[in-house]
């Protein structure tokens, strides 16, 4: 399969790769929120970290991907894409978005859908672990 | 020392035609082009005679004789005339009736064997998919174990395609002969590479392919038993009667020209290759698996042709490996690529689970392979796994003493 030029350029120089601890330490820190999502056996698996500061703002994202080319540039480009923004802001990266960015083909389009996926999980999760309905995500 | 790119190590999907064998094809286009099936002139006669000269070229790397050779358009067909002739031929029920007879071949077959008897399962007759041990063979115990009274033919490849692999043919053969079943071995990938005497290894029907042997695309053979027993088939394809009327259609006389040649030559240096490449192989099995942890060598440890690795790297994605190898054509066990999420049916067959399955790498090495060129490719296979376990959460996992297959994955 031909790869268009950004995913390879985002394959080869993956953006904000790793983590902000083991599994444990991720588990307890309030200020990371974790989204792991997919399946070793449908040969696809993203785990994106968020770091958010007081303010809620999206300071730092990390992540790791088992999976295709397009996926890897999926999850590196949804990790640029973070920074900076609001949790609500997060919530508005669409799959669309990545897919036109990165220009993928449609039996690809599952790697944008995952994620988008891992995008909302991560955010769910920073929101569980501080107790912030999502209703409530401005409320401070 | 530069070395060339890419580098192709895929010899299993096809080879490179020798040199040899176009340079002995060439006359048979422009010059020598007749007809073998025009018996009233002088170019008729000369490609009648290089289509027997090259008859007598593949039986003997057969051991067979001359007269048992039906040329064919590949392997493809000669797996159809064979399982679909010899059902046919000796069926226990007429055609539109059920309980026509008893198949016995094995899940980890090529689907040019697994789709005719699929097809043969709706036209009445019963078919034992042998599943194959955790190393990838099939034993004789295994086909002994599924015969019935009705069993018509048994089908088992002599080497599996995707492990290279090695079963029981001359066990499985005799315990045939024995029962009066009909054999069939689709030896695509053994002939030429491994020594083959047919009336040794109680073979009735075999398989193979010019292009798999450094010959041309498009062309094969079947072998048909003539003798102890005789093996007779429904013909597949009709016509012009062809080929003792086993097979019409004009003879595709460079091709078998190539075929062959091809033969003559594997049959020559069979036995000094086959050591190289079991060295290569070797080299190259050591050499990955000693610089990377939770790496696997997938089939029987011994009974595997030279040429064929299949390797699994956990922990990475199959097409990912494919993408940072690139420059190295090879076979990737994941078939994610053909836009099916489904790993290799052949690694699941045995057992393998899908995560495994989904990283593994088929690579096969040929007569134009180097020592360099393998050398090349481990350094390269390694570099590329590590670069993606570094990206990989589930690598982390791994060391940080998580199970993965007991984590809730969300299936999508």
């Amino acid at each position: 399969m031909a790869y268009g030029d950004k995913v390879i350029d985002h394959y080869e120089n993956p953006r904000n790769v790793g983590t902000f601890g083991t599994q444990a330490e991720i588990k307890a820190r309030k200020d990371v929120g974790v989204g792991l999502v997919g399946a070793p056996e449908c040969g696809d698996v993203m785990q994106l970290q968020i770091r958010v500061n007081d303010q809620g703002q999206i300071e730092d994202a990390k992540f790791k991907c088992f999976g295709c080319g397009s996926a890897i540039a999926s999850s590196s480009l949804a990790t640029e894409w973070l920074k900076g923004r609001s949790l609500d802001e997060g919530l508005e990266i669409k799959n669309t978005q990545i897919v036109e960015e990165l220009s993928l083909p449609p039996v690809k389009i599952h790697c944008s859908v995952l994620a988008e996926d891992a995008i909302r999980a991560a955010i769910a999760d920073y929101k569980a672990k501080n107790g912030i309905g999502s209703q409530t995500a401005h409320a401070h | 020392m530069a070395i060339d790119l890419p580098i192709y190590l895929d010899n299993a999907a096809t080879t490179r035609t020798d040199p040899r064998v176009v340079e002995a094809m060439l006359p048979y286009f422009t010059e020598t082009f007749g007809n073998p099936g025009s018996r009233n002139h002088s170019f008729g006669w000369a490609a009648e005679e290089a289509v027997e000269h090259a008859r007598q070229q593949v039986a003997d790397l057969l051991g067979a004789d001359r007269k048992e050779i039906i040329f064919t358009s590949g392997a493809t067909e000669s797996n159809n005339l064979a399982i679909k002739g010899a059902a046919s031929m000796y069926a226990k029920a007429p055609a539109g009736q059920s309980g026509r007879g008893h198949i016995i071949t094995a899940l980890h077959e090529h689907k040019a064997v697994l789709d005719p008897c699929k097809r043969l399962q709706r036209e009445g007759f019963e078919v034992t998919y042998l599943q194959p041990g955790k190393d990838g063979l099939i034993t004789a115990k295994m086909v002994q174990e599924a015969m019935r009274e009705d069993t018509i033919l048994v089908t088992i490849m002599w080497a599996n395609n995707e492990l290279g692999t090695i079963n029981e043919i001359p066990e499985i053969g005799k315990l045939c002969h024995e029962k009066g079943v009909v054999f069939h071995t689709d030896a695509t990938q053994w002939v030429g590479k491994m020594p083959t005497d047919v009336e040794r290894d109680h073979v009735d029907l075999l398989s193979m392919s010019g292009h798999k042997i450094y010959g041309p695309k498009g062309v094969g053979a079947l072998y048909v038993r003539r003798r102890r027993p005789r093996v007779r088939l429904t013909a597949i394809q009709e016509g012009g009667g062809q080929e003792r009327g086993f097979r019409s259609g004009t003879l595709n006389v460079p091709g078998i020209v190539g075929l062959g040649k091809a033969c003559e030559l594997c049959a020559a240096e069979m036995d000094d290759e086959r050591e190289r490449l079991l060295a290569l192989r070797r080299k190259l099995e050591k050499s990955i698996t000693s610089r990377l942890d939770t790496v696997q060598v997938n089939g029987h440890a011994e009974k595997r042709l030279p040429h064929i690795a299949n390797i699994s790297f956990g922990f990475v994605e199959g097409e990912s490996l494919m993408m940072a190898t690139k420059e190295i054509a090879m076979s990737s066990g994941s078939a994610c690529t053909s836009a099916s999420l489904e790993p290799s049916y052949v690694l699941k067959a045995l057992g393998i689970g899908d995560d495994l399955a989904h990283s593994s790498l088929r690579i096969s090495m040929g007569r134009f392979t180097t020592e360099a060129q393998v050398e090349y490719a481990a350094d390269k296979i390694v570099q590329a796994v590590n670069k993606l376990r570094v990206l990989s959460p589930l690598y982390d996992m791994h060391n940080e003493g998580i199970d993965i297959t007991k984590i809730q994955w969300q299936a999508h």
